[in-house]
């Protein structure tokens, strides 16, 4: 029956199937790749490890057995302890919202200075785009260490910490969203004789507000647990006594502590992911 | 028309609502308030009861210049050691007999004065002389007489001249402290006599202190690699080099190296493993997918407790399971990044358009492929995209996860941050992190930009746009 095509069309054929056979030896290679790269990487990390994972992987649920093993001893006024250790859970969010407070309205006026629509002068958003770069770059923990050590022991160097980084890690989301607003209110504004600030404010910022807080609240959750982090090095609130009662062995204490955390982390991720939606407009 | 009659005519559009007026300021004043409250709760106007300038300072040097020691002991004067960064095992000059003459290997701001006394001279000008029994400094800034300290009979020490002392010397009851600028220091305590000289740069840094390399320096030792007889006759030039940089005692370049090499390595071993496991689940937890709720449902919420458990808590547990090690770190990243992969991921694929499955389901093609080639390129972009996102991510969290025990460089320099001394390592390590971040955030942003066009936004708009379209 092929013989009675046209011969171009068997030639596009064959092109056909020659075009898919190479497609797929290469998703076929590129998957191999990937697995032969993880499983030598496994075999290297076991080497390095202090542990083998065949010795690992069935202890794996040894520490967590041990928490509620020991919180069951601790009998039923385990209760209590989510009630003791709030205060500390407290002090941790405001760790967070006051840094995320900050870092957000250093982020807006780093990102106006980083966004080419806005200024003309390249070198400006270039150093500014730097800034960024280099402050969104460090670990929140490096510079937090590096504090701690010249500021003694409190929420202040954690605080600091985290709005540089904040400051970087917004500033870049927020000059990406300022970058690709509609150019038509600004120039409307512009063409009614408005100042450089006024067009910010309503051709700008109406624009971009939603994605602003998106990110922001998005970053108020990733701050949380930079916060409980930082306090394991010594900044205070939830952190620091998780890692006390983790060295003193206080099973109860430390699964009370877990748990407010990861309650708290699940029910900011539903509360932003919701808030978010409603933003952008994705709810259904 | 005027002013008054665009308002009585479009008073819905220009005239602001009161309540909402309300609303604003509400919402204004409720910040200021709560920013009040936290910079009191969080002690922020204590900031300069503990921040001491002296000490950032005295740290930031510490940071970019090194220091040579020389140190005399009253009791033996003719013992005067000169050393590096007061080190034991770096010392130019160790206890010697004067009388034997200089040794060898001295630095050349060192030199025996007329009286057999031992001249340092300091970028300032000025030199400290250290005699058998007293010790001068001459020629320094803002005093032209020179400055003579001894021991009184109780053996404390005091100053000759004791008028019109310069504002730089600070006399204590065990110690005098003569640090007219940051760069020269001079300490005499009733014990003994301490120099300390600053010099700008990180010195040994290539080759430590006895390396047999040091005294070539970096390019001429490169150069000795390629042409010339060997320093050491057991071993190639080259190898040398590799090997006295690797070794340096000073820098621990090739543990530091290992360390990075690491951390990138468990935040890439992890992201890799997360991305194999997140994005087949990914399948089962859409509802376009997989028609089984119950298993949706399991999917969804084993999502949503991989991802809610913090990446700190899983390595805690971790970290008892594996010891410190890559294990850890790599385990640690790709749990949470499964949740956080496979949650993004199963949205994106409910999200997908209907229409492309439907094109190839009309061929004829089973389900199978109706998935393969009507979702997976609708989805392939956006997983890419957020994979790569995520591996520079982690690899700050694998610094973070490192420190926390699991190795790496994260260990490495809370270990350098915890001596309180080795600042200079303290910076070199945070330069090599803040490289390999941005090396690692510019190599996925291209890479990105390859795969699917000029794409650089986040996730949560990429899927707006996807269901916007």
């Amino acid at each position: 029956m092929q013989s009675s095509l046209p011969e171009n069309l068997i030639k596009i054929e064959n092109n056909l199937k020659s075009l898919t056979r190479t497609r797929s030896i290469y998703s076929f290679l590129s998957i191999a790749a990937l697995i032969a790269v993880i499983y030598s990487g496994l075999i290297v990390a076991e080497t390095g490890n202090a542990t083998s994972i065949w010795v690992g992987l069935p202890k794996f649920f040894d520490y967590p057995i041990d928490l509620f093993v020991g919180s069951w001893e601790y009998g039923y006024r385990w209760n209590l302890l989510l009630l003791e250790y709030l205060p500390d859970l407290i002090s941790t969010i405001n760790m967070a919202l006051f840094s995320t407070a900050i870092g957000t309205l250093l982020a807006f006026f780093l990102s106006i200075f980083s966004s080419r629509n806005l200024i003309k002068s390249k070198t400006t958003v270039l150093i500014f785009r730097r800034i960024m770069d280099i402050c969104r770059s460090f670990p929140e923990l490096v510079i937090a260490l590096v504090l701690l050590y010249l500021l003694g022991k409190s929420a202040l160097p954690a605080v600091i910490a985290i709005i540089i980084h904040t400051a970087g890690a917004l500033g870049k989301l927020f000059s990406e969203a300022i970058e690709n607003v509609e150019k038509n209110p600004i120039e409307g504004l512009e063409s009614c004789g408005a100042s450089w600030f006024t067009r910010i404010r309503f051709g700008v910022v109406t624009q971009a507000l939603p994605l602003f807080l998106t990110y922001t609240i998005l970053r108020f959750e990733i701050n949380i647990r930079a916060s409980t982090i930082l306090g394991f090095v010594g900044a205070g609130g939830i952190g620091e006594q998780l890692y006390t009662n983790i060295q003193w062995k206080y099973e109860a204490d430390t699964i009370a502590i877990m748990f407010l955390l990861v309650s708290t982390i699940i029910a900011l991720d539903y509360l932003s992911s919701y808030w978010r939606k409603s933003l952008i407009g994705l709810k259904s | 028309m005027n002013r008054s009659e665009i308002i009585e005519n479009y008073s819905d559009i220009v005239v602001t609502k009161f309540s909402s007026k309300m609303w604003s300021t509400f919402l204004v004043l409720g910040i200021i308030v709560y920013l009040i409250i936290a910079i009191l709760s969080l002690d922020i106007l204590q900031i300069h009861k503990k921040w001491s300038p002296e000490r950032a300072s005295l740290f930031a040097l510490d940071t970019y210049a090194h220091k040579d020691h020389v140190t005399m002991k009253w009791s033996k004067p003719d013992d005067i050691i000169i050393s590096f960064e007061g080190s034991r095992w770096s010392q130019y000059v160790g206890p010697y007999q004067k009388s034997d003459g200089l040794p060898e290997r001295y630095p050349e701001w060192t030199s025996i004065g007329p009286e057999g006394e031992t001249k340092i001279s300091f970028k300032n000008g000025g030199f400290a002389n250290l005699y058998d029994d007293k010790v001068t400094i001459e020629n320094w800034p803002d005093t032209q007489e020179t400055l003579v300290f001894r021991l009184d009979a109780q053996g404390k020490p005091y100053v000759e001249n004791i008028d019109n002392l310069p504002k730089w010397i600070r006399i204590t009851e065990n110690k005098i402290e003569v640090r007219p600028s940051l760069y020269e220091r001079v300490q005499v305590y009733s014990k003994k006599v301490e120099v300390h000289r600053y010099n700008l740069g990180w010195n040994y840094f290539w080759f430590d202190f006895d390396s047999p390399l040091e005294p070539y320096g970096i390019w001429n030792a490169i150069s000795l690699s390629f042409s010339g007889d060997r320093v050491d006759p057991n071993i190639s030039n080259f190898s040398l080099l590799i090997q006295e940089f690797l070794n340096n005692d000073m820098w621990h370049h090739g543990q530091i190296l290992w360390a990075l090499l690491e951390t990138i390595f468990m935040a890439l071993l992890g992201t890799l493993l997360a991305a194999l496991l997140g994005f087949p689940l990914a399948f089962f937890a859409a509802y376009n997918v997989t028609p089984f709720k119950f298993v949706r449902t399991i999917l969804r919420r084993l999502f949503d407790t991989l991802r809610g458990i913090d990446f700190l808590i899983w390595s805690l547990i971790l970290l008892r399971a594996f010891g410190p090690g890559p294990f850890t770190g790599i385990f640690a990243i790709a749990i949470t990044d499964t949740g956080t992969l496979g949650k993004l991921m199963s949205e994106a694929i409910e999200n997908t358009e209907e229409k492309q499955q439907e094109g190839v389901e009309s061929t004829g093609a089973n389900k199978t492929l109706q998935h393969r080639f009507g979702i997976i390129p609708q989805i392939l972009p956006i997983f890419i995209s957020q994979t790569l996102y995520y591996l520079e991510s982690n690899t700050r969290g694998a610094v973070i996860i490192g420190a926390m025990g699991a190795g790496g460089i994260g260990l490495q320099l809370l270990g350098a941050i915890n001596t309180g001394t080795s600042w200079e390592n303290v910076m070199y390590m945070s330069l090599l992190i803040l490289g390999v971040v941005i090396f690692m955030d510019t190599m996925s942003a291209k890479v990105r930009r390859a795969l699917i066009g000029d794409e650089t936004l986040g996730a949560e708009l990429q899927l707006a746009k996807m269901v916007k379209k």
